[in-house]
């Protein structure tokens, strides 16, 4: 009975979404109030519905009920509790129910947060909101609903992935789709502000908080993901340019473009058409990465299970909002304003560098992802797409607007000149070279990529720092002064510091782990040990056990330093009976300077025990450094809403009819 | 610069149509099953061959090593991931006495000898094909794969993506089966 619930839940959703639609898209053209709040409501009742059926799929899993289909497939009576609640969303059709549901919390957010929106405003944004709602429903009752019965009911599930039972599955998708989906809150903006007409850029405004959320999200979601794959794959990778992380990739760095093209647009009036194109974009890349996981058309480590049917429901949905929303941009985007003009070398010029920089990274990862599509049309085979197709193309175009972050937000709005510019970033200059030459001479020369790498972290590390100092007018000012200035810094600028700092950090821990990697291996029985550097590796015994579903052999090997300082690792290897599978769990001593992670291999037939470790310099700050992203993110986001809200809507306009520019002091990056 | 009405409007729908020509090209994408071989190979001889050697102290793999056997050929490469995803399955294959043959595509030899001595050598013979010239013959769109050869030397399945513990059995031994029968 209660699938049955489950699956009425769907129906019911449904026949909200499509009333939110029709409300939302019709009550601003009948000037009708009472189709603008329904509209609301209807985005209430959306996600409560939404709600409740994926909570009865949580209860399904969570009681193992395998008379329904999809736990059958999916969950097994000797999980532990936590795995069977997170195998939810660990296959096809749970997911896509998490996909619906964080489509539903947008809107029924906007709906809640939008109130003092425009009322047409809101209501279209919440009728394009509940017409991708429509979409998704439909596809998920027609092709992928979890909520069919199995008869007759086995008695055990068919298990699980041994590789998802990990803390990582519990976090890491649902991120990833507050990220990937919120963005659909963008194209329901754009869109939405493409049917109302020229309105001055208006909607940015109230679309910048929805952006950043899914922003924050999707930072987090793949930080997440990539911390999971480091810990668990048991050879030290935390990258892989898999397609279905590329597919997560592509709307992070148009999301990121977009964050900063809103901002030009919101402050300067500028930019407005292409962040309305850029919003439709980066959405488009979040449809993209859905089908090309749930369509099979690319082979990839983490594919669901492959229909045809699927991949032709989503593409038609690809085609219906892309082309869509691209074609109303077609036709809408000649009769808006131009914006404001603006120097080269200004903060907006430094933005405009920072859109075409990272739509022209998207571009390469699309191209390679995409790569082994096109050789099928065109068969010919001329390079192979992995790691080093991603060298040749993401670096060359990663390394200068690396570079040019720091020089923006050191730019004034409008038009800068350069004589006053080289005097603000001189110490970045400074510090970057003074690190690269320290590095290099450490090293003896031996790893002049090293140098580079921290050459460049250090450039971005000052180069925020410099935004604080600049800001403060630290050195410039009495000290007095520069205290009030740091007390009054908008929030937003905070933000702005720390997410940079971050990208700073990830910058220094990417170097670290790819350029000074050590790795080694070795045969050892209990008691014997092998040098790796500059530590002697000892193994101490080799204990067996069970865990709640699994057997674990536990190799227990000491790490002593030269002072003497012991590290006690711990690594594992884990076998589940029910699966005929093994994983492996590396143990990981992590510190600010560098890990030291250690796998266990195989038993060879003299007894003796494969061990394999590797040492990877800074790699902790790729993770924080992508924690701190979007903590600086959070940060943007509360000085976001604080500000909004009348006050600064009429400073916004006032400064416009005017023809002001914006004070320096308040301007956010 | 001011552009005319029209020339705006084109420039503006220019998206669109871009988009088009992606949409075309996943539609037709979508009708193909990425996992199968082209048609065009199947029952086709494997192109003449010999590479050079990854492990040191090695002669490389050449086609005169498979001749009679039915053999598994697996492309990986030290840049690969999901290779690394695979290799202990392949490890565990390999104890178990499946004929692993490998081709370590566009990499340095010296980094898939690195990544076989750290991680182990599933291989019965291993080649570097640096240039990409076997694989490019052999229609191999990414890494990994896996051609089941047959022993007149003749191409029988390839196998994209990993092969997991399904591929395995549901595909790939039972097929090995079959052929090592004489069918």
């Amino acid at each position: 009975m209660i699938p049955e619930i489950g699956r009425f839940c769907l129906y019911l959703a449904l026949g909200l979404a499509l009333v939110q639609t029709a409300a939302g898209l019709i009550g601003p053209l009948r000037a009708s109030s009472r189709l603008n709040s329904l509209s609301q409501s209807a985005a209430f009742g959306q996600f409560l519905f939404v709600g409740l059926a994926f909570a009865i799929l949580v209860r399904l899993f969570a009681t193992s009920d395998f008379s329904v289909m999809v736990v059958a497939a999916n969950s097994h009576t000797t999980k532990p509790l936590f795995y069977k609640i997170a195998a939810t969303w660990g296959h096809h059709e749970g997911s896509m129910l998490l996909w619906v549901l964080v489509l539903a919390v947008f809107g029924a957010a906007i709906a809640y947060f939008g109130r003092n929106m425009p009322e047409t405003l809101r209501a279209r944004v919440l009728g394009v909101q509940g017409l991708i709602g429509v979409f998704f429903l439909l596809f998920i009752i027609f092709t992928s609903n979890p909520f069919v019965r199995l008869f007759p009911v086995p008695l055990e599930g068919e298990g699980f992935n041994p590789l998802l039972q990990d803390p990582g599955i519990v976090s890491h998708p649902p991120m990833l789709y507050l990220g990937y989906v919120g963005f659909s809150t963008a194209f329901s903006f754009a869109v939405a502000a493409l049917i109302e007409g020229p309105a001055g850029g208006l909607w940015v405004r109230y679309a910048r908080p929805w952006i950043l959320a899914a922003w924050i999200s999707l930072t987090i979601g793949i930080t997440l993901g990539s911390l999971w794959a480091y810990s668990v794959l048991g050879w030290g990778g935390f990258w892989f340019w898999d397609p279905v992380e590329n597919a997560s990739l592509m709307p992070w760095l148009l999301g990121t473009a977009l964050v900063h093209s809103a901002l030009v647009v919101e402050r300067r009036f500028s930019l407005e058409r292409w962040t309305l194109l850029l919003s439709i974009l980066t959405f488009t890349m979040s449809l993209l990465g859905t089908f090309v996981v749930r369509s099979g058309i690319l082979t990839s480590v983490h594919a669901f299970a492959v229909d045809p049917a699927r991949g032709t429901f989503i593409l038609i949905i690809l085609i219906l909002a892309t082309g869509g929303g691209l074609a109303l941009y077609g036709l809408r985007a000649p009769g808006l304003p131009s914006g404001r003009v603006f120097g080269l070398f200004s903060r907006e010029g430094s933005l405009v560098l920072n859109n075409i920089l990272l739509v022209t990274i998207t571009g390469t990862v699309f191209l390679g992802t995409f790569y082994p599509l096109f050789i099928e049309l065109t068969g010919k085979d001329k390079i192979s797409v992995g790691v080093p197709y991603y060298a040749l193309t993401f670096v060359p175009l990663a390394v200068p607007l690396l570079a040019a972050m720091v020089i923006g937000p050191l730019l004034l709005w409008r038009r800068d000149s350069l004589k006053g510019w080289v005097t603000r970033i001189g110490p970045g200059l400074f510090a970057a070279f003074a690190v690269l030459i320290l590095t290099g001479a450490a090293t003896h020369g031996r790893n002049l990529l090293l140098a580079l790498w921290l050459g460049l972290a250090t450039w971005l590390i000052t180069g925020a720092g410099l935004i604080l100092v600049r800001r403060a007018r630290i050195g410039q000012a009495p000290f007095a002064d520069s205290v009030r200035l740091v007390k009054a810094l908008p929030m937003a600028t905070w933000g702005a510091i720390i997410a940079h700092l971050g990208i700073g950090l990830l910058v220094c821990g990417l170097g670290g782990a790819t350029t000074a990697k050590e790795e080694g291996v070795a045969l050892l029985a209990p008691g014997q040990s092998t040098p790796f550097i500059g530590r002697e590796l000892r193994m101490k015994d080799i204990s067996s056990g069970k865990g709640p579903n699994f057997d674990y052999v536990r190799a227990s090997i000491d790490a002593v330093s030269p002072g003497g300082d012991v590290v006690h690792l711990a690594p594992e290897r884990r076998f589940y009976p029910e699966r005929q599978s093994e994983t492996t769990k590396a143990s990981v001593r992590e510190t600010p300077l560098g890990n030291l992670y250690v796998a266990l291999g195989d038993q060879v037939p003299d007894g003796r025990w494969t061990v394999r470790f590797y040492s990877h310099p800074l790699a902790i700050w790729i993770w924080l450094g992508g924690f701190v992203m979007a903590l600086g993110g959070i940060l943007a986001l509360v000085g976001n809403r604080t500000q909004s809200g009348p006050r600064a809507g009429d400073s916004a306009v006032e400064v416009r009819a005017q023809g002001r520019g914006v004070p320096e002091g308040e301007a956010a990056v | 610069m001011k552009l005319s009405r029209g020339a705006m409007l084109a420039t503006s729908l220019a998206p669109v149509g871009v988009f088009g020509v992606l949409a075309a090209v996943l539609y037709f994408g979508l009708q193909q099953d990425p996992s199968t071989l082209p048609s065009v190979l199947i029952g086709k001889p494997t192109p003449s061959f010999a590479l050079g050697p990854v492990r040191e102290g090695d002669r490389g793999f050449s086609q005169d090593d498979i001749r009679g056997k039915v053999v598994l050929v697996n492309v990986w490469g030290s840049w690969c991931g999901a290779c690394k995803m695979e290799h202990p399955y392949l490890m565990e294959l390999a104890a178990g006495g499946a004929p692993i043959y490998g081709i370590d595509w566009k990499d340095d030899p010296a980094d898939g000898a690195r990544t076989l001595k750290m991680l182990g050598d599933p291989y019965v013979k291993v080649g570097n094909d640096q240039a990409g010239r076997l694989a490019l013959d052999l229609g191999v769109t990414g890494a990994p794969e896996t051609f089941v050869i047959d022993r007149t030397g003749r191409i029988r399945y390839k196998q994209v993506g990993p092969i997991t513990p399904e591929v395995w059995q549901g595909k790939l031994a039972p097929m090995i089966a079959q052929l090592e029968r004489g069918q």
